[in-house]
């Protein structure tokens, strides 16, 4: 029996998780440790998975199968893919950077650390469920320590209202989905919830047209998909650091690929029905994302309405239901986790020191603190999709797929990429460069040496990605080839 | 009627619980004062035996009636019967240290006597055997309920407690009798027998369905009999108030499933109508009045009231898969709220208040009962890992299987309000802040024990699904 | 030696980057050895280039060095490089700008490193352009060399001025010169990137030996809509991406502010190389993916192009501060590669346009030494008085001969004064494009009237005249370093005007085999 890679990588961070909780709380130094010796492990686990993937023989690898309550067909099943292999890279990478990020975290790191990997748990088991039920129960188990992450260690002002608001929009998203997948369940008449098994279910056209709503929805409600992306924004900007990187970086990808995995690939026709109108809002996402981000006067803000932007792209390029398109919406994901997870961490490591995050009072920190400086244009050379960056390979493919059916949409999609070059120039000139507020002077300091690792580790990925595609891409590749499968190779 | 030993055996836990009951009054009477705590241990740790014991009398698959058919030994009443035994000894366990409740050994014979009265209800055939089941259980619990005579509230609630099921076990009772003289027998088989033969006028048995269910929807405190819960939760004793809301309110569940299945197989239509009406009026009322809650009892009240409703979904959609939902969703119930109400009960006795104020930055007072609340509530809540997500899952599954998927989105739409306010005390719990943070609260032993028993049990049920899934198809299965 | 002839277009491409890394491995505190390392790494590309010039057969038609390798795969786009004449020409120019543009920098003293690491990656993004036969990888480059160059003049640019802009901020010149720079050419290039996104969908493939046959010879319909129609609007996407950075009338407004606030050696680049990128777009994508948009089309280029000479030259004599002259005399320089362009697409596979596509390539490379050196002239003087105003200039002939005499020189060979390299170019370009269009070619000549108006007014203002005294013993002649930058430059005007034979002939086959 080859060694169980994903549930090791599943059950690792629980497992350290319960660990932390059994180190006394007043002893702060052991639980950091600890969490990152965890972050550690997840990391080599998620890179091992990631290189030992066979891209040339493609389909689901690393396939374990354990009946968890065979009288409904429910199993404990869990595979990876191409589409799926890179999110849980991600994850690992966001969980490593995360851990390095919030070693400043001095209120109950105890509980803190443990949340967290409450949450990597639930986010690595959607990623590699191949049940129904097995990702509902991850999905739903990576939504609600979002409630105590931002309620305990958030921004004081709007923590209480954003964590609620953010746990029930999602919390609704993934009932409705919820409703959706017995639906499936049952009009299946298989009698399992096993998603391969269920690809070949050949539900009725009908069936799919009235389902695929409920479905696509409630999980792209995480995706942050317009009208429905209202909690994101003000999630992202209470949530403390490590766990913005967690939200934007990795969970958001959470709804968009369960909306892929359930939606899209399970009802193909109802996709094929419904996504030329849904395009649109996703064409709503990206455009108006993008315009809302360029007025923000809040730091993260401008971050929080960015990811509404690309998360849109992400959502389009599903929308797209063709090759293409899948391709970037594939790397968009890995690529835009990595990107947020970057900004996000610019942007704690900034109002950790500067306790604002006003752009206007802020400037001339790239003196003080020249890697965020590098980082934060990094990140933003990525997310205007600047050619030699991830996001460039990930935005490419989306258009092209968009180009084959919707050329309109493609043109007016385009609009963002201005958009987004404008702010992100914008923020960098007010908030890296220029005079130093004197204010800020005296206690605005350079950042400690784990963070810088952080950052760097979290640029390069960005940076190789964009010069070097063929590490990431025909891994995706494989994995839409999966997707198209079903679709009937449109 | 030749005794014999195999007679015996279907009502073995019963007879132990007598026996039980029995050593507790010895030992009050001859325990000096100051040892009347260890009746509680005594009470936990029989229970645990009898637990044990009652394998051997545990149903074949085919239920038989037994004493006359006064009782249905089958696997939905010996369940039930266990998780009874299981919750009364968990109250025990969180009673002992209070001082006014659990060291006085009428408490614990009262429970004992209240428990034998539930084990009855839940495996009773016949309407006269089920009508002083369902007193047996009952009278303890108004004492119970008003246990503390020195407290207003607590009296008031036993005085309301009594009220309310005088009147409707009144009502009840007089459907009984109405089925009775239309049938001319009082076992329910029978009945259900005359029944099918169309021995009964159909507005009669419609008559007679809606008087019986008044008595029930008492005891599983649905709406519109739901009035008294927040009161005499409020008012009892917390640990009282945990089993109130656990044991009494299953047993109330199973007599009411059996009932309708058995009685009313020709009136589905009509019950069904009527169940699914009282579903959704009951998770609605309960949710939306849970939200607004300060005391976290009337809370925790409120929201047991919502957790009747999407149980009654399970049975509400009449069919095997629904009832093994509720099956399961009541264990699921019993196990959770137990320890939410148990929680409570630790906190109370050391802050000696309820309200919402008293739980501020309790996870810095003691993060490990912050952790077991947080568990217990999420389970409430339906989040995996825990038995709340499954149980939710199943009944909803059942909804959806039985094409009643409107019923689901509203079931759905309910937990989402539930979500709301479960996460409101979390918050309290781990994020606000108040005066007495450097004061830990200490969980006595027996407590710690409870909480520990229960935390772990939520997450079994949770995770490790097959036994109880099991379980709980093998108890459906029973009914039909 | 044969692995460096195998991979000497990757060598040349990516010695910069591994200049950066070097560069950015060296302890900050050491400016000078930042500064003389930076200068010699710099000059490896150049004798790296240098050898591929002399390894050029250039008798043989189409691409050599050419190298191919996976890149994206999925789409279709691979790493595929390889020069013909325009583009080792252009590459040369590159090479050889570089270093000389690095030793004007020496008189940076903020973050050489970060400077000089971005002057790497400029170079990156510039040769890559040249180089690449992939159409996403031409943008890939086209795009990347933007950032370099705006935090060059964000950061690096003239510390005075100040602009207000809407709501009545008031922010540094630079500021809002850097942030114009970035938007107008990301803006124009959004197009480019949603043409080459159609192209890549249509065609199946990015590389440009494909499409110049898959491309041109697709006359199905697409959208529904006629292919022509779609192609004429593709054709103007390229148009106007490459228009913007050329830069074209009207497109062209950004184009003094970015050179007056870059600092010395962004300029030179600028003038010299970056604005030689939209040309060569126009040679390399324009002209074979459209051959009948741009014959259709060649006249309203025409027409742009002529604007653009008699705009730029009128605008350089209205200016009064001297790098804003010599930013609109590029505008100028660059309308004669234009028109050169039109010319050659109306005209195609005629003696005329051959002849008008030599005088554009030789034009190109020329406006870069031309352009190079008076942006160095013009910075050499303002190290000194640190003022551009020209009127607060005059009579520094007598103070600073050697660099009076070098500043006529090269104002010369940018006016086109026969013997110089600027002449032979813009004949060329003239006699090509005359019998094509007689008239705009006449007017450009009106155009070239002005051009020698406001040189020479440049001249005047700073070397005759009443000399104003303030400037008496704070100018200081031009010294070693400077002069080491200028020497080659001039050298190479003059060996062009002298005898173009030696470059023309590369030119010459590149263009005649290409079209």
């Amino acid at each position: 029996m080859q060694f169980p890679i994903l549930t090791f990588i599943v059950f690792t961070p629980m497992a350290a998780g319960l660990l932390i909780l059994l180190i006394p709380g007043e002893r702060k130094r052991e639980v950091r440790v600890a969490a990152l010796a965890a972050g550690i492990i997840a990391l080599v686990l998620t890179v091992w998975l990631y290189f030992s993937y066979d891209v040339a023989a493609g389909g689901y690898q690393f396939v374990e199968n354990y009946p968890w309550l065979p009288a409904l067909g429910i199993s404990y099943q869990v595979g990876v893919d191409g589409m799926n292999t890179p999110l849980v890279l991600l994850t690992g990478v966001v969980m490593f950077t995360g851990v390095l990020i919030s070693w400043n975290i001095d209120d109950r790191p105890r509980e803190f650390f443990f949340f967290l990997f409450l949450l990597a748990t639930g986010v690595f088991g959607v990623f590699v469920a191949l049940d129904l039920f097995m990702l509902i129960f991850f999905y739903e188990i990576a939504v609600f320590p979002m409630y105590l992450l931002i309620a305990i260690w958030g921004w004081k002002v709007t923590r209480e209202y954003a964590a609620m608001k953010l746990t029930l929009y999602l919390f609704i998203g993934s009932v409705i989905a919820l409703i959706g997948i017995l639906a499936m369940y049952f009009a299946s008449g298989l009698g399992t919830f096993n998603m391969l098994a269920l690809e070949g279910a050949g539900f009725s056209t009908t069936f799919q047209k009235i389902w695929f709503p409920f479905v696509f929805f409630g999980f792209a409600v995480l995706g942050g998909i317009f009208p429905f992306h209202n909690w994101s924004p003000d999630g992202h900007v209470a949530a403390p650091t490590a766990v913005s990187m967690f939200h934007a970086g990795v969970l958001m990808k959470l709804g968009a690929f369960a909306a892929l995995r359930v939606g899209i690939m399970l009802m193909p026709e109802g996709a094929k029905f419904h996504m030329p109108w849904i395009i649109l809002l996703t064409l709503v996402n990206v455009v108006y994302g993008a315009f809302i981000a360029s007025v923000q006067s809040d730091f993260k803000y401008v971050i929080g309405f960015s990811s509404v932007s690309h998360m849109g792209l992400v959502l389009m390029g599903f929308a797209t239901l063709n090759r293409d398109g899948f391709l970037g919406a594939g790397v968009q994901m890995f690529s835009h986790g990595v990107m947020t997870a970057l900004f996000f961490a610019v942007v704690g490591l900034v109002y950790d020191q500067v306790h604002t995050r006003e752009i206007p009072s802020l400037g001339g920190l790239s003196k003080v603190m020249p890697l965020v400086a590098v980082a934060f244009i990094v990140g933003g050379l990525v997310s205007m999709g600047m050619p030699g960056f991830s996001g460039f390979i990930a935005e490419f493919p989306i258009f092209m797929g968009l180009w084959r059916d919707n050329p309109l949409i493609a043109i007016i999609a385009a609009i963002s990429i201005v958009i987004t070059a404008s702010y992100i120039f914008r923020i960098v000139g007010q908030v890296f460069f220029g005079k130093i507020p004197d204010k800020f002077k005296d206690h605005v300091h350079d950042i400690k040496a784990f963070d810088k690792i952080a950052l760097v580790f979290l640029s390069i990925i960005l940076i190789i990605v964009g010069i070097y595609p063929s590490i990431l891409v025909p891994l995706v590749d494989s994995g839409v080839n999966n997707v198209l499968r079903l679709l009937g190779g449109a | 009627m030749i005794l014999n030993a195999s007679m015996f055996l279907p009502i073995l836990p019963e007879i132990l619980l007598v026996a039980l009951g029995a050593v507790v009054l010895i030992l009050d009477l001859v325990l000096p004062k100051k040892q009347h705590r260890n009746i509680g241990w005594v009470t936990a740790a029989g229970m645990g035996v009898i637990l044990l014991l009652s394998i051997p009398a545990r149903p074949e698959t085919e239920p038989s009636l037994v004493w006359g058919g006064m009782l249905r030994h089958d696997w939905l009443g010996f369940s039930f019967t266990m998780l009874f035994i299981f919750g009364a000894g968990i109250t025990a366990l969180f009673a002992m240290d209070f001082k006014k409740l659990g060291h006085r050994g009428e408490f614990y014979l009262l429970m004992i006597v209240s428990t034998i009265g539930m084990a009855l209800m839940v495996s009773a055939a016949d309407l006269v055997m089920l009508y002083l089941a369902i007193e047996t259980t009952a009278i303890p619990l108004y004492i119970l309920a008003g246990f503390f005579i020195r407290d207003d509230k607590s009296t008031e609630a036993g005085f309301k407690y009594f009220l309310f099921g005088a009147m409707t076990s009144a009502i009840m009772l007089y459907g009984f009798s109405l089925l009775f003289g239309f049938a001319g027998t009082t076992n329910i088989y029978q009945i259900a027998q005359s029944v099918r033969e169309g021995g009964l006028p159909a507005g009669a048995l419609i008559g007679s369905m809606l008087l019986v269910l008044v008595g029930f929807s008492f005891k599983i405190a649905g709406v519109p009999f739901h009035f008294w819960s927040p009161d005499v939760y409020e008012g009892s004793p917390t640990p009282v108030a945990g089993f109130l809301s656990t044991a009494s309110k299953a047993a109330g569940f199973v007599v009411l499933l059996r009932f309708m299945m058995v009685v009313f197989p020709d009136i589905t239509l009509q019950w069904g109508a009527v169940i699914t009406a009282m579903s959704v009026a009951t998770m609605t009322l309960g949710n939306l009045l849970a939200l607004t809650q300060k005391n976290i009892k009337r809370m925790l009240a409120y929201s047991s009231i919502a957790h009747a409703g999407y149980a009654l979904i399970g049975v509400a959609v009449i069919s095997q898969v629904g009832v093994s939902s509720m099956v399961y969703y009541l264990i699921v119930y019993l196990v959770t709220n137990l320890a939410a109400f148990g929680i409570v009960a630790s906190c109370g006795r050391i802050t000696g208040s309820d309200e919402m104020t008293a739980y501020y930055g309790m996870s810095r007072r003691s993060p490990w009962l912050a952790l077991a609340l947080l568990v217990a509530l999420l389970s409430l809540a339906g989040m995996p890992p825990l038995g709340g997500f499954v149980a939710k899952f199943f009944v909803f599954a059942a909804a959806v299987d039985a094409n009643m998927i409107w019923l689901a989105v509203i079931g759905v739409l309910n937990a989402i309000i539930g979500m709301y306010y479960y996460l409101t005390v979390l918050k309290y719990v781990y994020l606000y802040r108040s005066e007495d943070e450097e004061k830990p609260l200490l969980v006595t032993r027996p407590q710690k024990l409870a909480i520990t028993v229960l935390t772990v049990g939520i997450i079994l049920i949770g995770t490790v699904l097959v036994p109880w899934f099991n379980w709980a198809t093998t108890a459906a299965a029973s009914v039909f | 030696m044969d692995f460096i002839l195998n991979h000497l277009l990757t060598l040349i491409l990516f010695f910069p980057v591994l200049a950066a890394l070097i560069l950015f491995i060296l302890p900050s505190e050491l400016k000078i050895l930042q500064r003389w390392t930076a200068f010699v790494l710099s000059i490896i590309p150049l004798i790296l280039s240098l050898v591929l010039w002399f390894n050029f057969k250039s008798g043989e038609p189409g691409f050599q060095f050419q190298e191919i390798y996976t890149w994206y795969s999925p789409i279709n786009a691979s790493y595929h490089v390889g020069v013909d004449g325009i583009s080792l020409i252009l590459v040369l120019l590159t090479t050889l700008l570089t270093p000389l543009a690095i030793l004007t920098s020496f008189t940076i003293t903020d973050r050489i490193k970060a400077y000089m690491i971005l002057f790497f990656l400029l170079e990156l993004g510039m040769l890559g352009v040249f180089m690449t036969l992939d159409l996403l990888l031409f943008f890939v480059f086209w795009e990347f060399g933007l950032v370099p160059m705006y935090f060059l003049i964000n950061q690096w640019g003239s510390e005075k001025g100040e602009r207000e802009i809407w709501g009545g901020r008031r922010i540094k010149s630079r500021t809002y010169a850097s942030y114009k720079f970035i938007l107008f050419t990301m803006t124009g290039s959004l197009g480019l990137l949603l043409a080459i996104q159609l192209i890549g969908v249509t065609a199946g493939t990015f590389d440009l030996v494909l499409l110049t046959e898959r491309w041109v010879s697709l006359d199905t319909s697409l959208f529904n809509i006629p292919v022509h129609t779609v192609k004429t609007i593709a054709f103007w996407a390229f148009v106007i991406a490459f228009a913007v950075k050329v830069p074209v009338w009207p497109f062209h407004t950004w184009l003094p502010d970015a050179h007056t606030e870059a600092p010395t050696a962004g300029s030179m680049i600028l003038a010299g190389v970056l604005l030689k990128l939209g040309a060569y777009g126009f040679l390399r994508l324009v002209l074979p993916l459209y051959p009948q948009e741009s014959k259709y089309f060649a006249g309203a280029l025409a027409f742009l192009a002529v604007v653009s000479i008699i705009h730029g030259a009128l605008a350089a004599y209205g200016q009064t501060d001297f790098k804003r002259l010599v930013a609109y005399s590029s505008v100028n320089h660059m309308g004669f590669v234009v028109l050169g362009i039109a010319a050659a697409a109306f005209a195609v596979g005629t003696q005329n346009a051959t002849i008008a596509l030599e005088g554009v390539v030789l034009q190109m490379f020329n406006h870069g030494l031309s352009a190079a050196g008076m942006f160095f002239l013009v910075g050499v003087i303002y190290d000194r008085t640190h003022t551009r105003d020209l009127s607060e200039f005059g009579g520094f002939f007598p103070l600073i001969p050697v660099y009076g005499g070098i500043l006529i020189f090269t104002s010369m060979a940018s006016l086109g004064l026969p013997g110089l390299n600027g002449f032979i170019s813009e004949f060329l370009v003239v006699r090509g494009a005359w019998p094509v269009f007689t008239i705009y070619t006449a007017l450009a000549m009106i155009g070239l009237f002005f051009t020698g108006a406001y040189i020479l007014k440049g001249i005047k203002m700073t070397l005759h005249g009443p000399l104003n005294t303030r400037w008496v013993g704070r100018l200081t002649e031009i010294n070693g370093r400077e002069l080491l930058v200028i020497i080659p430059l001039m050298i190479l005007m003059l060996w062009i005007g002298v005898w173009p034979a030696w470059i023309l002939g590369v030119i010459n086959k590149a263009v005649m085999t290409l079209y």
